[in-house]
C-alpha cells in the first residue's frame, strides 16, 4: 500500500528502508551529518513541510517530520518543490542532475557531499524501496 | 532539464593565431616549464603581443597538480589583474587554470569547495582561454578540475559549469612535440572518456554523436600519430578527437574507468590516461550486460565483428587492448611496474578512494567495495572479469 510522501509514516518507512539498505551502509559509512528535506508548497501542498533525517555512520539513527524549522539545526538541508521530490522518486529525473540544475537546492558542507556521491544515490534508491502516494 | 556547455572552440593548424585577435591589456599565462622550454609560451607571447598585450607568466604547475598550486597561481592572478588567463599545457595545466581563475574571480571561495551544486557566477575579472598540448584529456573543453589532495593520497574532483573555459584553441601544432608515449597515453584517454561518456547513466543525445566520432577518430589515427609523431593529419585529428570527447563526456559524464583510474593515479602515480586506459577494458567486461546495445553499437561503429548470439562487451574489450597493445601500454595494473607487496598493501585504499569518486554514481553498474577490491585484483593480473 503507497504510503504519503512526506507523512510521518513516509519518514519512518524512509527510515526503515536506509537501514535495510546495505548498499548505504557502505557507501555511507564515513557519513556524519544530519539533516533537512524540505518539501516547498506547490500545487495542492500549501504549507512547507520539514522532513529530518539523522544519519551517522551509514546508519539512520531518527527521521521525523518537524512543525517547528527552528526544532533542529541540521548540518544539510535539501529543499524543493514537491514536485521535483516526486519527479526524483518517480526516477524521471536523477537526484544529483536536480542538484546540478538548481530544481533541488542545497546547503552544508559541499566538499563532504562530493566524497560521497554514492551514498547520496543510496540514500534516493532507498526511499524507492516502497510506494509513495503524492496526493496534492 | 539538462545542459549541453561548450566552450567556443577554435581549430585547425594556425588557430593560436586566434589570440592576436583578443582584446584586452594584460594576459598571464599558466604553464610548466617544458612548455618554456619547448618555446611554446614564446609563440602564445608573440600572438598576444600583436593583441596589443602585456604578458606575465606563471610556469609553476606541476603534474598531478596540488590545492597549493592552484592557491599560489590564483594569488599570482589577484597580483597582476589580468583580463585574459591563457592556460598552455596539458589537463594538469588547464585544470590546475580552471582552479585559478576561480580563485581569482572568487577570492571568497577555496577551489577544494567548487562544486557542481553551487553556481560560482560569471566571469568578470578575466576570461579564460585554454591550449592543450596534449591530445587526451579534452580539459580544453571542460569544467571539471582534477587535483592532488595533498596528505590523503588521492585525486579530488572539482569544478562547475562556470570554470568551463571561455575559448578551447586546438592547435595541433602544439601536440607535435609529445613523445609516443604519452601520444599513447593522451590517446587512450580521450578514447576513455569517449567510451564511457557514451555507455554512462547520464548519455544523452547532444553528447552521442561528439563521442562516437572521437572513438572513431582515435581508433584510426592513434597508431598514426604513435608510429609517426609528425603526421600532421593524425595529429590533427587525434587533437580534434581528445577536444570531441572531451565535449561530449563533461555533459554526459564518465564513469567506472575513472573512478577507480583516479584511485590508482592517486595512490600510485599512474599517469592519467594510462590509468584509465588499462583499466577501461576490465570496466567494460564488468558493466558488461547492463549496457550490452550500447557496446554493440560501439563495436558497430568500429566495424569489429560481433558474431550472432556472442556478447559485443569483450570484443570490444579485446579491440581496445589490442589498440592499447599496438601502442605499447601495459594491459593490467602489473604490467606498470607496481609490485605485488605494494599494490597488496593499497588494494583497500584504492577501493576506498574509488568509492568517493564522482564517476561512479554514473557508471551503469556500479561496484560495491567488496567487488570493487576484486576487480583491482583481477586488473592487477591482467584476468578478464567474470564477476
Amino acid at each position: 500500500m503507497a504510503i504519503k510522501y512526506a507523512s510521518e509514516e513516509w519518514v519512518k518507512a524512509a527510515r526503515e528502508a536506509i537501514n535495510k539498505n546495505p548498499a548505504y551502509q557502505e557507501a555511507a559509512k564515513k557519513w556524519e551529518g544530519d539533516m533537512y528535506f524540505i518539501v516547498e508548497p506547490e500545487g495542492g501542498l500549501k504549507e512547507k513541510i520539514f522532513m529530518y533525517f539523522d544519519l551517522w555512520h551509514g546508519e539512520c539513527r531518527a527521521a521525523s517530520v518537524v512543525t517547528d524549522e527552528s526544532a533542529k539545526t541540521p548540518a544539510y538541508r535539501f529543499w524543493a518543490p514537491v514536485g521535483v521530490w516526486r519527479q526524483i522518486l518517480e526516477k524521471k529525473v536523477d537526484a544529483v542532475q536536480a542538484m546540478m540544475t538548481g530544481k533541488l537546492s542545497l546547503k552544508g558542507d559541499m566538499a563532504q557531499i562530493m566524497k560521497m556521491p554514492k551514498a547520496a544515490s543510496e540514500l534516493v534508491n532507498s526511499m524507492l524501496k516502497f510506494e509513495t502516494e503524492f496526493p496534492w | 532539464m539538462w545542459y549541453f556547455i561548450s566552450p567556443e572552440v577554435v581549430y585547425g593548424l594556425d588557430a593560436v593565431t586566434r589570440l592576436a585577435q583578443l582584446e584586452g591589456k594584460l594576459a598571464c599565462i599558466i604553464t610548466d616549464t617544458n612548455m618554456v622550454k619547448l618555446g611554446f609560451v614564446d609563440k602564445v607571447k608573440e600572438q598576444l603581443s600583436k593583441a596589443g598585450m602585456k604578458i606575465n607568466v606563471f610556469d609553476g604547475v606541476e603534474p598531478d597538480p596540488s590545492i597549493e598550486t592552484v592557491n599560489k597561481g590564483a594569488a599570482f592572478l589577484r597580483q597582476y589583474k589580468p583580463d585574459w588567463v591563457v592556460a598552455l599545457g596539458g589537463g594538469s595545466v588547464m585544470d590546475a587554470a580552471k582552479g585559478m581563475s576561480a580563485g581569482y574571480e572568487r577570492p571568497d571561495v577555496k577551489v577544494e569547495e567548487l562544486n557542481p551544486f553551487t553556481p560560482l557566477g560569471p566571469r568578470t575579472k578575466a576570461k579564460l582561454i585554454c591550449i592543450p598540448t596534449t591530445s587526451g584529456t579534452g580539459a580544453e573543453a571542460t569544467w571539471g578540475i582534477i587535483l592532488t589532495v595533498t596528505g590523503e593520497d588521492r585525486k579530488g574532483s572539482f569544478g562547475c559549469r562556470e570554470c568551463t573555459p571561455d575559448i578551447a584553441l586546438v592547435d595541433p601544432a602544439f601536440a607535435l612535440l609529445m613523445p609516443p608515449e604519452l601520444t599513447a597515453q593522451t590517446g587512450l584517454d580521450a578514447l576513455t572518456h569517449a567510451i564511457e561518456g557514451f555507455t554512462s547513466t547520464w548519455k544523452n543525445d547532444f553528447s552521442d554523436g561528439l563521442l562516437l566520432k572521437a572513438i572513431q577518430l582515435v581508433f584510426q589515427y592513434l597508431p598514426r600519430a604513435y608510429r609517426d609523431g609528425q603526421d600532421m593529419e593524425a595529429r590533427e585529428k587525434l587533437h580534434n578527437a581528445a577536444c570531441l570527447a572531451g565535449l561530449g563526456f563533461i555533459n554526459s559524464m564518465c564513469a567506472m574507468a575513472h573512478a577507480t583510474g583516479h584511485a590508482l593515479g592517486g595512490v600510485f602515480h599512474t599517469p592519467h590516461g594510462r590509468a584509465v586506459a588499462l583499466l577501461l577494458p576490465y570496466t567494460i567486461e564488468f558493466i558488461g550486460d547492463a549496457r550490452e546495445e550500447l557496446w554493440a553499437e560501439i563495436a558497430y561503429t568500429l566495424k569489429l565483428e560481433v558474431p550472432k548470439g556472442k556478447k559485443a562487451a569483450p570484443i570490444l574489450a579485446k579491440a581496445i587492448r589490442d589498440l592499447a597493445r599496438s601502442v605499447k601500454e601495459p594491459l593490467s595494473i602489473k604490467e606498470t611496474g607496481i609490485p605485488a607487496d605494494s599494490f597488496n598493501k593499497s588494494v583497500e585504499k584504492l577501493a576506498d578512494n574509488a568509492s568517493m569518486d564522482f564517476q561512479l554514481v554514473t557508471t551503469a553498474r556500479a561496484p560495491n567495495i567488496e567487488e570493487t577490491e576484486k576487480f583491482f585484483r583481477y586488473a592487477y593480473d591482467g584476468k578478464s572479469i567474470d564477476f
